[in-house]
């Protein structure tokens, strides 16, 4: 194994080292950084050509100049890695450690969304295979596969932004709306739960008035004005999630964990209070891990209680249910924040930004305020980036898990007795994680050097721009610097995909067979 | 009467599986795909959306073939500047489109096109025009990397597939470099400089590095594929390497890699369309789709028809390719069921009672 692992790291190591002569060279002979300039009608036009061509070392030919911004590069092994200038004498490397993590944010939101969304609706589609709603997410997803990503990104900001926010400042639903959204909604429940003609019809009904009479009442009460869930939401909520996450962990019947969850969502309830006391204290940040450590050891020992055998699963399902609850308080808490916020005089009632990563005449200094207003940014960047990719994940986890359904230890599974919940979330759920988890390594990785377009669309100073901007300058040090990390990233995440694999099914041993 | 009871014996006489085998009972393999294909209802509408898509917009403009001037039937060029439209606009605006689709007993103009039906850009050129140009170029760079990429990808990957051992682990290794770089940098890097070559040149280019997801997929049908039986036979009856891969091999992994391209192709077209948004593609006075968008997503309030047009039209090629792409996945897989109809259980029943009838 560790042959195995190293041996694969010293052709990651040779493949970076190609690739990046291949694209210095490429990029070397594809421009000319001295065009400006000899163009331009300065007196000292000349001078700044001699001083750039030795800053540069432009009268070496690029092969071989290559080796020299190599040599820089591989100063990492004795502990002083030189990247080189930019054209505005900035090191790359500093240029770097400053967009990577604003394209971080952007990116990690996004893949962790498309990935939950895309499984979730994957798993659905394939369990109602050749229903209409899996006719109609089939479209969907090929419809997403298929829309250029910047068309995408000014529809988002005509109607999610500008009138959005225009809703946003008279939050009142018109009756168009109000039926057309429930009409939506009757029609999304009824073609998931389908069922005999008489069912579907139900449930459409159903949907549609449930979803009439919530929308109305959050109309009339203006609770868009000013949003939050209080403590009845909370205390709904934490129920439902515990119904809920029960059902999917470990089964309805199974009392222990159901009752555990049911404690951790009293537990939510009960402290709902003392911890908005807690937020409005505002100051020390040390105070949040340590709610979270205590949420965690709470949700750890609370099952205990209920069950002597079988703790696992029970520890688990309380752990998930207390997780979901600490986001619904959180999620609350930022509801709250969104009054103050619409009010202040850097947002005045456009809360949604077509543009930036941050609004920078806010009054720094409220936790609670910096982080709506980071979320409120990455909205719609994070909306754009999250359709294309979901649609990818939908349509793997569909073929993957009809793959799986299709073997033979899910039939011996059903014909031992199983429960159908068993079958599927122990025995194929599972299973069709395996080449999911794979393919998300790789994902992640290429989708941070691959965000460019939805950078400059949104305005964001990330890896995009700074591969832009030194496209567009000639800035081949800055280039290279960025192409470095996203090319290791992208090798790397092949390897650790490889790794994760054989981990992940023992029938799969990394290392046999080739490369 | 022995031979057919042997049959039966052979294959399943009940249930779903009987009336599938039932409907590819004495078709060849190339016949069964084909019939699948056909009957892949989104598949086919693509094609023909493609298809009228590709004649609309060919026909549209004048074609020059070397010498030979042939010219479309639309009455404008994309290139020439024209008067432009001031009056009928809603405040302020010029160029507005005169395409009327509302009957007059809606809004009272009558159904027509009018004289610039998608409007006209800032300085007065048919937008028409222009959109069936872009429209153009978007789908020549798309077919020439479609069939490039093809070309490099079927090679490498049948070569290296085929062969195996040191040849396998050279090319493999040279993939891996060019997968390492974004094709959207090598795009970036080859269209900023060399642009103004023309479209041809930066199909050629993005072509000359789309080829390697391709390859792999080859490589490994070619892997499964050189074990199998008919190989070996065809082997040791005399058949050369060549032979062997062209013969035998290649038609048997065709499905694989026609699926493979499609998909190709419309990641191409949405490629073209980035690179142009970002002004690394085409470039002026040409246009692509891409670049017209990038050109007006500004004026997306004012103007929308300038952004709405190039959009849907990108959206209905990619969606029709990938559809098509569908269509030809579920046509060569060998273990894809499709619905049974109510009809066609009917129709079975009915089928096995007049046999049990005959008897």
């Amino acid at each position: 194994m560790i042959a195995y692992i190293s041996r694969r790291l010293g052709v990651l190591v040779v493949i970076l080292f190609g690739s990046s002569f291949i694209l210095y060279n490429l990029a070397a002979i594809s421009g000319d950084p001295l065009g400006e300039l000899r163009l331009s009608r300065e007196p000292n036009a000349q001078q700044q050509i001699v001083a750039l061509t030795r800053e540069l070392n432009l009268d070496v030919p690029p092969p071989l100049r290559y080796f020299l911004w190599l040599r820089g590069i591989l100063g990492v092994f004795v502990g002083n890695a030189d990247f080189g200038l930019t054209r505005t004498q900035q090191p790359v490397i500093n240029e770097i450690l400053v967009a990577l993590p604003i394209t971080l944010r952007l990116v990690t939101a996004a893949t962790i969304i498309a990935i939950i969304l895309g499984i979730s609706i994957g798993i659905v589609t394939a369990l109602r295979q050749y229903s209409r709603f899996d006719y109609a997410m089939t479209f969907v997803a090929f419809l997403l596969y298929s829309l250029p990503i910047f068309w995408v990104a000014v529809l988002l900001k005509e109607y999610l932004a500008i009138q959005f926010n225009t809703f946003l400042s008279e939050p009142r639903i018109s009756a168009q709306w109000l039926i057309g959204l429930s009409i939506a909604s009757g029609v999304f429940w009824s073609a998931i739960i389908s069922g005999t003609r008489k069912r579907v019809l139900l449930i459409f009904a159903g949907a549609a008035t449930a979803n009439f009479a919530f929308l109305s009442y959050l109309s009339i009460t203006e609770w868009f004005a000013n949003p939050s869930l209080g403590p009845i939401g909370i205390g709904v909520f934490s129920v439902g999630v515990a119904y809920g996450v029960t059902q999917l962990s470990t089964g309805i019947q199974n009392k222990a964990a159901l009752h555990s969850s049911l404690t951790m969502a009293a537990i939510a309830l009960v402290i709902y209070y003392p911890v908005q006391w807690l937020f409005e204290q505002d100051g020390e940040i040390i105070i949040y891990p340590l709610l979270v450590i205590t949420l965690f050891l709470v949700a750890g020992f609370v099952p205990l209680k209920f069950s002597r055998i079988d703790r696992g699963p029970i520890i688990r399902t309380s752990i998930i249910s207390a997780f979901i609850m600490g986001l619904l308080i959180v999620i609350d808490q930022l509801m709250q924040t969104w009054k103050p916020y619409m009010e202040s005089d850097a947002v005045y009632f456009r809360p949604i930004p077509t543009i930036g990563q941050v609004n920078a005449l806010l009054e720094p200094g409220n936790f609670w305020m910096s982080l709506l207003d980071a979320l409120v940014h990455m909205f719609l960047p994070t909306l754009a980036l999250l359709l294309i990719s979901f649609a990818g994940y939908v349509r793997f986890s569909r073929g993957t898990l009809l793959e799986v359904l299709n073997q033979d230890y899910i039939r011996t599974a059903r014909a031992k007795g199983l429960t159908e919940r068993t079958v599927i979330m122990r025995h194929a759920f599972r299973n069709t994680m395996i080449p999911i988890a794979t393919i998300m390594v790789v994902d992640f990785a290429s989708i941070i050097g691959g965000a460019i377009i939805t950078e400059r669309i949104f305005g964001w100073l990330g890896m995009g721009t700074l591969f832009n901007t030194a496209i567009n300058s000639m800035d081949l040090n800055l280039l290279m610097g960025v192409f470095l990390l996203t090319g290791f990233l992208a090798v790397s995440a092949n390897l650790i995909a490889d790794l994760l694999y054989s981990a992940l099914d023992p029938r799969i041993r990394a290392g046999a067979g080739g490369n | 009467m022995l031979k057919k009871k042997k049959n039966q014996e052979v294959s399943v006489t009940s249930g779903e599986q009987a009336i599938m085998n039932k409907e590819t009972e004495g078709l060849s393999q190339s016949q069964i795909v084909i019939r699948r294909f056909l009957r892949h209802k989104a598949a086919m509408t693509s094609v023909f959306v493609i298809f009228f898509i590709v004649v609309f917009v060919f026909t549209a403009l004048d074609n020059k073939i070397g010498p030979v001037k042939i010219p479309g039937w639309w009455k404008f060029g994309y290139d020439e500047i024209l008067e432009l439209r001031l009056e009928g606009c809603p405040e302020g605006i010029v160029g507005c489109p005169t395409l009327d689709v509302l009957p007059p007993f809606i809004d009272g103009t009558g159904v027509g096109l009018g004289r610039h039906p998608f409007g006209q850009d800032s300085i007065g050129k048919d937008y028409f025009a222009m959109v069936m140009r872009g429209a153009q170029r978007s789908l020549y760079v798309m077919v020439v990397i479609g069939f490039l990429a093809g070309l490099i990808g079927i090679t490498i990957g049948a070569i290296s597939g085929y062969f195996r051992g040191w040849i396998d682990a050279t090319l493999m290794r040279f993939t891996d470099f060019i997968i390492t770089i974004p094709t959207i940098i090598i795009g970036s890097v080859v269209g900023y400089h060399f642009g103004n070559l023309g479209v041809g040149f930066l199909a050629f280019y993005l072509g000359l590095f789309a080829w390697t997801g391709l390859s792999r997929l080859v490589r490994g049908e070619f892997l499964k594929l050189r074990e199998l039986e008919f190989v070996d036979a065809a082997r040791v009856a005399g058949a050369s390497d060549r032979r062997i891969i062209f013969k035998h091999i290649l038609p048997n992994a065709i499905g694989v890699i026609i699926v493979s391209i499609t998909l190709l192709m419309s990641g191409a077209i949405l490629l073209e369309t980035a690179l142009s948004f970002l002004g690394f593609g085409v470039v002026a006075p040409d246009v692509s789709l891409g670049s017209l968008i990038s050109e007006y997503q500004d004026s997306f309030t004012t103007r929308p028809w300038l952004f709405w047009w190039p959009g849907l039209l990108i959206i209905t090629i990619a969606l029709s390719i990938n559809f098509i792409g569908d269509g030809l996945r579920d046509a060569f897989d060998p273990r894809q069921r499709r619905r049974l109809t109510k009809k066609d259980k009917e129709n079975a029943r009915v089928q096995a009672r007049i046999a049990a009838a005959n008897e």
